[in-house]
Formats: C-alpha cells, structure tokens, sequence
C-alpha cells in the first residue's frame, strides 16, 4: 500500500512535564510519523480537567490507543476512568520511545488493540542494563 | 511516629504522591480521607494501582480519617495523610486531638473558575482561602510545597499570590 493510501493509526501519548510532548518530537525524529501521536500533558492541571483536556484530545484526534508514562500517575488514572465509558480504547502505561516508535510502524493489517501490544512488548524489551 | 505529611493536593493519589514525596519520605502508609472515594469501591480499586506495594493505602471518610488519626500515628511506619480540597483537611483538624496536626503541605490545588491564582500550582477561592486562615487560626503551620526539593512557601506568601 503506498503512503497516498495509507489511513495512520492515531494514539496520544500523556503523561508528566513535558514527556508527552518531547516523546512525539523524538517520534517525528526518528520516523517522520510524529503527527500520529498527539501529545497531552498534565502539567498544571487538576483532576477533572486532565480527564476533560485528555477526552476532548481523544474524541478531536479519533485516537484508539493512549500511552502514559507512570501506571499510577494522574494521567494514566484519567485515561482508566475515560476507559469505563469508551471500552475500545487501549491504554499503555510505563511508554517508552521504543515503544511508540513501533506502534506507529505497526503492520496496518493489525488491530489498535494489538498495535498497542506489540509495541507494549517492544518497549519492555528495549528496558535493560548495560554494563561493560 | 508522627504523620510524616499531612497535604491537600486535588490529584489525590498520583505521581507526585507516590514518587515525589513517598520515595525520599520511606512511606509506609498513605491515608486518602477523601468522603467520594471511600463510597466508591472501583475509584479505590483505580488508586491502588498507583501505589506500590510495599505501601498500604487506606480509604477513610474525613471524620473517619480524623477519629482514627490517634492510630495512625501509633504506627511504626511513616505515614502520609491526604485530602482533595482545603475544607477537607481543615475538617479533618478540628475532628482530631488537639494538636494531633502541626503542618499541612499544600501540594495542588489546581485551576477552576471561581479560583484565582496564587502559586503555579495554587489556585484560591474565597472560601478556600478563609479555610487556610482557619488552619493557621487552629495552630496548623501551613506552607505549599509541590516536591520536596521546593522552598516551602508560607501561607502569608500564597495568599499575597506573588509567585505564580
């Protein structure tokens, strides 16, 4: 399938500070493929406008997967409220750039659902120590 | 042991919480008195993802949570004692023993409407700015503090709002 034909997968990536958005500059870097992931980040805001700001930014960018950075951070507990009233959205905590990087290569004849999977479990492996 | 940190912070249990102030303070325990979550089983359920599990989180109502405050201190484990709004911790006060609380850390209170800014991550009403005066009032020292490698700020410097 050529690039004219091609229907991106989108996936928002929050999170603390400016992760979210230095996570998509580094995206766009590395694979050109930055405007897939929508960036949205908590800093400065309370708990119901994160899960409002991070709603809209869902339902504006029509995106089926939402990666976060910490499990129990405020932005993964807004995306896992958002999840009790839209169950086919996917979310992803713990994401790395390993991670988004092969999500927004993800074969298009996978699901988002298993996209966000595969790229959860390339982002895991990606995590090691290194010693000489 | 003493109550570690009692904080008011909108966020309840998040990141900040857990890591910014849980990791350096060794937490054992975190008291969420908060009268919404401790009715609603999946809204305890979602924080205790958030914790790990070498920390215990305790859903209490705000009278529950200041009936018991006595118990909590008893505990060998340092401890952290949280509400979402001023009202709560200021109820929470005046529910304990007398001087069972001696500093509150503001840690967010983010923005609304009806809020005008004092702090970056300070927001007051009326009301809210009333029930910080009350805690002072009660012999609480009250500062706002977001992480621990921040200046503690004093409520007379919240309230003037010069740092936003």
């Amino acid at each position: 399938m050529t690039d004219a034909n091609h229907v991106p997968r989108r996936a928002i990536v929050t999170g603390h500070g400016a992760f979210p958005d230095g996570l998509v500059s580094a995206v766009q870097q590395i694979t050109g493929r930055g405007e897939m992931i929508v960036p949205f980040s908590n800093a400065g805001l309370g708990r119901e406008e994160i899960e409002t700001g991070l709603r809209d930014c869902i339902e504006q960018s029509r995106a089926t997967v939402v990666f976060t950075d910490l499990p129990g951070g405020s932005a993964t507990l807004a995306a896992r409220r958002i999840l009790r009233d839209m169950p086919s959205l996917t979310i992803v905590t713990g994401a790395n750039l390993a991670t988004l990087v092969d999500f927004v290569f993800a074969d298009e004849g996978m699901s988002a659902a298993e996209a966000a999977a595969h790229a959860a479990e390339r982002g895991r492996v990606a995590l090691a120590t290194v010693h000489a | 042991m003493p109550i570690a940190l009692f904080r008011i912070d909108d966020r309840l249990v998040h990141g900040q919480v857990v890591v910014g102030w849980g990791q350096p303070l060794k937490l054992g325990f975190i008291v969420l008195a908060d009268d919404d979550v401790a009715a609603e089983e999946w809204e305890q359920e979602l924080y205790r993802m958030g914790v790990p599990p070498n920390v215990d989180l305790v859903f209490a109502t705000v009278d529950d949570a200041a009936r018991s405050l006595d118990r909590y201190r008893a505990d060998a484990r340092a401890g952290m004692v949280l509400t979402g709004t001023v009202d709560a911790m200021l109820r929470l006060v005046r529910g304990a023993s007398p001087g069972a609380v001696r500093t509150v850390n503001v840690g967010g209170i983010h923005h609304r409407d009806d809020r005008a800014q004092k702090l970056r991550y300070v927001f007051l009403n009326a009301d809210e700015e009333a029930a910080l005066r009350a805690l002072e009032t009660a012999g609480v020292t009250v500062t706002a503090q977001d992480v621990p490698s921040a200046r503690a700020v004093p409520l007379t410097e919240i309230l003037r709002g010069e740092q936003p």
